[in-house]
């Protein structure tokens, strides 16, 4: 592979020199329109857009020119950068423009349905965040859903074990088994959690009354209203787990488990000594990505239960969206957003280091 | 006389071998049965609801109160859920503006998942090819750093972004607009095309493009004349799983959008009347939500599977 060095050799002055120019006048025409348009929000000018998308359009027209230039001042070099360019500036101008926004809206007190318009009030909204006992409530929910991983995680790599036996219909089992997971969360959660589930006509609660439980009611106790989210919720991502085990049980060389059962042990000790270690790595990966997805949880408790009863079943992005929802409080919202993401981040990289030092060891 | 011994002794053995057959035998038909039995439990907890939705757009309020299970013994099918829709044999024909609004919602939802994946997938395939085959050094960052830093787009959870993006959409007239949402969830699914097509394309050998760029080709004539092809399988996985995840979506939708971009989860969500549910037009609104997906599935579960497992083995 020829170097970027000896590529950018081949390409003249003039040519670097136009490329520079490209980029410094879309530069400038981007931070003009950008100008404008604030003396013009902020009253000092008069001619001025309606909404800022003329500045949007600003931004592509740079963003594009960037690529161009990069092709004319850099050669192959140039054109090899245009293949991840796109990515990267979608991703910052979708990510990191609107997160240090956020951190802007945080420390004010925006309410949409307030007439005063924003103020910045300091660390108002953190203090009210620390007061807050329904945030800290949702944070401690989180808490006992993402601890429910383990269990997904065990009946996830039990129903890997059964489709890695030798059976007939793998298939059929292996599609049966995934379609939970390709199902519309908000349908599911009127159709299993207020219908399946109802109590007076609900085939689940007619099934609980028949095993003996007398008033089945899903969703008014908070311990039993939290598991039954966190049921419909397993529901939906077992087979999202299941497939990643499964795959690491397919690549596993069947001449261990086979020599181990030759040498006399039974299915359980093969399980335990020789299955399991080697298939840590996988386990691992599928618990830290369902974690990550766990920590979305949203949809089925915003239409199942908003949260309640008094708040049991909330999770901190249902709470977060009834703040808005309900109280237009952007800015208090925003805030308790912004402080999730990073109790998110410090647990994620903790949780990676954790993770990471732990099967050194083991090896 | 030894011979009746060794006789004796050979039937006795053959009696052990026998039972140990037998025993074993009744090991592995309890062994079976548990296995089936368990496959065929859980295939019944997957396939219950699915089948409880479906049944429900054909039951009359009466049917829902009593639990009514088996269409014709429980209860006599109607069109009722299908009717509420303007989709049943009778109302096909006739104008329905509610089957008008949930063609629009159905086709919103179609069309926002699609360009989305579209999107996603072509700049993310891009990016993971760029990954894959060249250096970038970019003030301090390498290409281990670039990828990790897409990848950790995937913790952020949605509702960091969605209220600044409520807020900035509303600045550039772009709230309740299907671009908007499709930026959204491209954005939302790109990290997942990038995990799956970098290895897709480490998988494939170097050699294949050098030999391309010997005989003249752009390292992007080759990228579409030599790579693309090879690897249509993983972009059909990425795409198909992105499109599960886009059609799904609910939260974004439910905030940012409130008449024209409206998406069919967010339909399904916003049904309650005065009166209460009607159950059967519910069902009906679900059972549309669930069945293209489903059909999906089972068409293309060997892809959805490839896209899952990208990365779980190394």
């Amino acid at each position: 592979m020829q170097t970027s060095a000896a590529l950018i050799g081949d390409i003249p002055a003039s040519r670097k020199a136009l490329g520079r120019g490209l980029i410094i006048a879309a530069s400038l025409g981007l931070a003009a329109v950008l100008v404008w348009q604030i003396l013009f929000v902020s009253g000092n000018v008069e001619e001025g857009f309606d909404t800022w998308r003329p500045v949007l359009y600003a931004y592509l027209a740079w963003a594009v020119v960037l690529g161009v230039s990069q092709v004319i001042i850099r050669g192959e070099a140039g054109q090899r950068a245009l293949f991840v360019l796109p990515a990267v500036l979608f991703t910052i101008s979708m990510v990191i423009f609107p997160t240090a926004f956020g951190i802007y809206i945080a420390f004010t007190d925006w309410n949409l349905s307030s007439f005063e318009g924003r103020q910045f009030n300091g660390l108002d909204n953190l203090r009210a965040l620390f007061e807050d006992s329904y945030y800290w409530n949702s944070l401690g929910n989180m808490a006992f859903y993402v601890a429910m991983v383990l269990v997904e995680y065990a009946i996830a790599f039990g129903l890997a074990l059964l489709l890695n036996a030798e059976i007939r219909a793998r298939r059929f089992f292996r599609v049966v088994f995934l379609l939970p997971f390709m199902l519309s969360p908000v349908a599911i959660s009127w159709m299993v959690g207020k219908s399946l589930m109802e109590y007076r006509f609900g085939p689940a609660a007619n099934l609980a009354r028949f095993l003996g439980w007398e008033k089945p009611a899903f969703f008014t106790e908070p311990w039993i209203a939290k598991i039954s989210i966190e049921v419909m919720d397993a529901w939906m991502y077992i087979p999202f787990m299941m497939i990643l085990l499964l795959a690491g049980l397919q690549a596993m060389p069947r001449d261990v488990s086979e020599a181990a059962r030759v040498d006399g042990a039974n299915g359980w000790q093969t399980f335990w000594k020789i299955t399991f270690p080697l298939m840590l790595p996988v386990s691992v990966t599928a618990i830290v990505l369902r974690i990550i997805f766990k920590l979305k949880l949203a949809d089925i408790i915003i239409n199942v239960t908003a949260g309640g009863p008094g708040g049991a079943t909330d999770s901190v992005t249902s709470f977060i969206y009834r703040e808005y929802r309900d109280r237009s409080n952007v800015g208090y919202g925003t805030m308790l957003a912004e402080f999730y993401l990073v109790i998110i981040i410090i647990f994620m990289l903790t949780l990676l280091r954790f993770v990471s030092r732990w099967l050194r060891k083991l090896d | 006389m030894s011979s009746t011994t060794s006789a004796i002794e050979a039937a006795a053995a053959a009696e052990r071998s026998a039972a140990r057959y037998d025993q074993s035998r009744a090991a592995r038909i309890i062994s079976r049965t548990a296995i089936y039995g368990a496959l065929l439990l859980w295939a019944f907890i997957c396939l219950f609801p699915i089948y409880w939705t479906l049944t429900t757009s054909f039951k009359t309020a009466k049917d829902v109160q009593q639990g009514a299970l088996i269409p014709f013994v429980d209860f006599e099918p109607s069109w009722i859920g299908w009717k509420s829709l303007g989709l049943s044999p009778d109302t096909i024909f006739e104008t329905s503006t509610v089957r008008e609004e949930f063609l629009a919602r159905f086709i919103n939802s179609v069309m926002t998942s699609l360009s989305a994946s579209m999107l996603a997938i072509v700049i993310g395939s891009l990016a993971a090819y760029g990954l894959s085959r060249f250096e970038y050094k970019w003030g301090p960052f390498r290409n281990k750093d670039i990828s990790f830093f897409f990848l950790s787009q995937l913790i952020l959870p949605p509702v960091v972004l969605a209220l600044p993006f409520l807020v900035l959409y509303k600045e550039v007239a772009m709230l309740d607009s299907s671009i908007g949402l499709i930026l959204l969830y491209a954005l939302m699914v790109l990290p997942i095309v990038i995990w799956i097509m970098r290895d897709q394309f480490k998988s494939i050998p170097a050699e294949l493009e050098e030999a391309a760029l010997v005989d003249g080709l752009s390292s992007w004539g080759a990228l579409l004349r030599i790579v693309v092809p090879i690897s249509l399988p993983g972009m059909v996985a990425a795409f198909i799983l992105s499109l599960v995840l886009c059609w799904n979506e609910y939260f974004f939708a439910a905030l940012l959008t409130s008449t024209d971009a409206k998406t069919l989860p967010v339909m399904v969500a916003s049904q309650t009347g005065s009166q209460g549910i009607n159950w059967w037009s519910m069902a009906a609104l679900s059972s549309a939500a669930i069945v293209p997906l489903c059909i999906v599935g089972i068409l293309l579960e060997r892809y959805i599977i490839k896209g899952l497992s990208t990365g779980a083995v190394k």
